[in-house]
């Protein structure tokens, strides 16, 4: 039973991974398009663009500590 | 053009000046590993190892069966805080063991790190600004100073003026402070013998409890007590003040909580990462491994942790700056005539 924690740990990492993944990928498929349409707001839209994948990928952060955790534990 | 070249050149050179010695030193830490008694120091390893492999392969062999496990520890040894200033082909500092009151306050790699990126940013704008002091109005300032005016004044514009607004020189000090601080803890990582310090969760966290009480003074200063209170329902009707207040609660207390994750996680992953892929060769003992894998990827990764070192150091910045703002503006009907004003 012990192994089950790793295990948890490893499908947990993943998930977390692919959540993010599609969240930033979704950001950074917005961004472009914008920046096509638009490109003197090119500044603003990056500045944008990098808050919300930084908060995306806190929130995926989040689910790596707890999955370190469970590994470590 | 061929000056562009000798530059690019010097680049390479000096890109290898960093990442060998890093390479060199990862491999004596593997090595001390694989012995047995973990007394053995690095060099005395070095010196035992071809021996070891030649009159013993079984045990070798049993040894790279072991190995994944050996190398996590090695990987965790090297992010974690300890009491060993590590100078690897040149032997270690034991640092001393400070307990007072039942708290340990010992002097730790980290902390070592701490003062020494303090002595940096302080050295580094020491310079800067006699640099300015020297100079007339007219003159355009030349190699440190210019380099260093660029990143404040991309702070004082980009994120400390465009975040926060009106009255965003007070905070200015903090935020400049945070982003050099934080850059260089992070870039002392990548250095050999370095250590990040930002991958100290206890070192983000009091990063982060600077901004959650800078917000908080921001927020009351901006509002007063009562406006304060009132922010805390979120302007919702009182019957649903029950679910608005604990939220809007504990909503004071993620921001600085994910500013503390986010800028830890980052660190330490990238350095367990890197330390992966260049385990990855001692784990299978191949130098196909290494040549093809472990060294490019590790490479790539640490330029990729380059980036990374002043991209964390901005978001932390911009992200503070962005809660200052948030807290200090007032709501309503001033951000409606900004939005008027605009068009």
């Amino acid at each position: 039973m012990e192994g089950l924690g790793f295990l948890g740990a490893g499908i947990g990492a993943g998930l977390a991974v692919i959540g993010a993944g599609l969240g930033i990928g979704n950001v950074a498929a917005s961004a472009a398009e914008g920046v096509a349409r638009q490109p003197e707001a090119t500044a603003d839209i990056r500045t944008t663009m990098i808050i919300a994948a930084a908060l995306i990928e806190g929130v995926a952060l989040f689910g790596e500590v707890i999955c370190v955790l469970l590994a470590l534990k | 053009m061929k000056r562009v070249k000798a530059t690019k050149a010097n680049a390479i050179i000096k890109v290898l000046a960093i990442i060998v010695p890093l390479l060199l030193n990862i491999n004596g830490l593997a090595l001390a590993t694989t012995q047995e008694a973990p007394a053995v120091s690095p060099v005395a390893a070095a010196a035992i190892e071809p021996h070891a492999a030649a009159e013993a392969p079984e045990e070798a062999h049993e040894a790279a069966a072991g190995g994944e496990e050996k190398a996590g520890d090695v990987i965790m040894h090297h992010i974690l805080d300890n009491n060993v200033l590590a100078f690897e082909p040149f032997g270690e500092i034991e640092l001393p063991k400070i307990v007072i009151g039942g708290f340990d306050i010992s002097i730790t790699k980290h902390v070592v790190m701490l003062w020494t990126v303090s002595a940096i940013v302080i050295g580094l704008f020491a310079l800067a600004g006699g640099t300015f002091k020297n100079m007339t109005s007219r003159q355009a300032p030349k190699g440190l100073a210019n380099a260093l005016e660029a990143l404040v004044q991309f702070i004082r514009d980009d994120v400390a003026k465009a975040n926060i607004g009106k009255g965003y020189e007070k905070y200015l000090d903090f935020l400049l402070t945070a982003f050099f601080f934080i850059l260089v803890c992070n870039l002392l990582g990548l250095v050999p013998y370095g250590s990040t310090a930002t991958g100290n969760i206890n070192v983000t966290l009091t990063l982060a409890t600077f901004t959650f009480f800078i917000t908080q003074a921001a927020a009351l200063k901006a509002h007063g007590i009562k406006g304060y209170l009132a922010h805390l329902t979120g302007g919702t009707h009182p019957a649903l003040w029950i679910i608005m207040i604990p939220i809007e609660f504990i909503g004071l207390f993620t921001k600085p909580v994910a500013l503390t994750i986010r800028l830890f996680a980052n660190m330490t992953a990238g350095h367990i990462v890197i330390l992966s892929l260049i385990f990855i060769s001692f784990i299978l003992k191949s130098y196909i491994v290494a040549v093809v894998m472990s060294v490019p990827f590790s490479i790539f990764i640490y330029l990729l942790e380059l980036f990374v070192a002043f991209l964390q150091a901005f978001i932390f910045t911009m992200l503070s700056a962005l809660f200052i703002g948030l807290a200090s503006a007032h709501e309503g009907h001033d951000e409606h005539e900004a939005g008027a004003a605009h068009h």
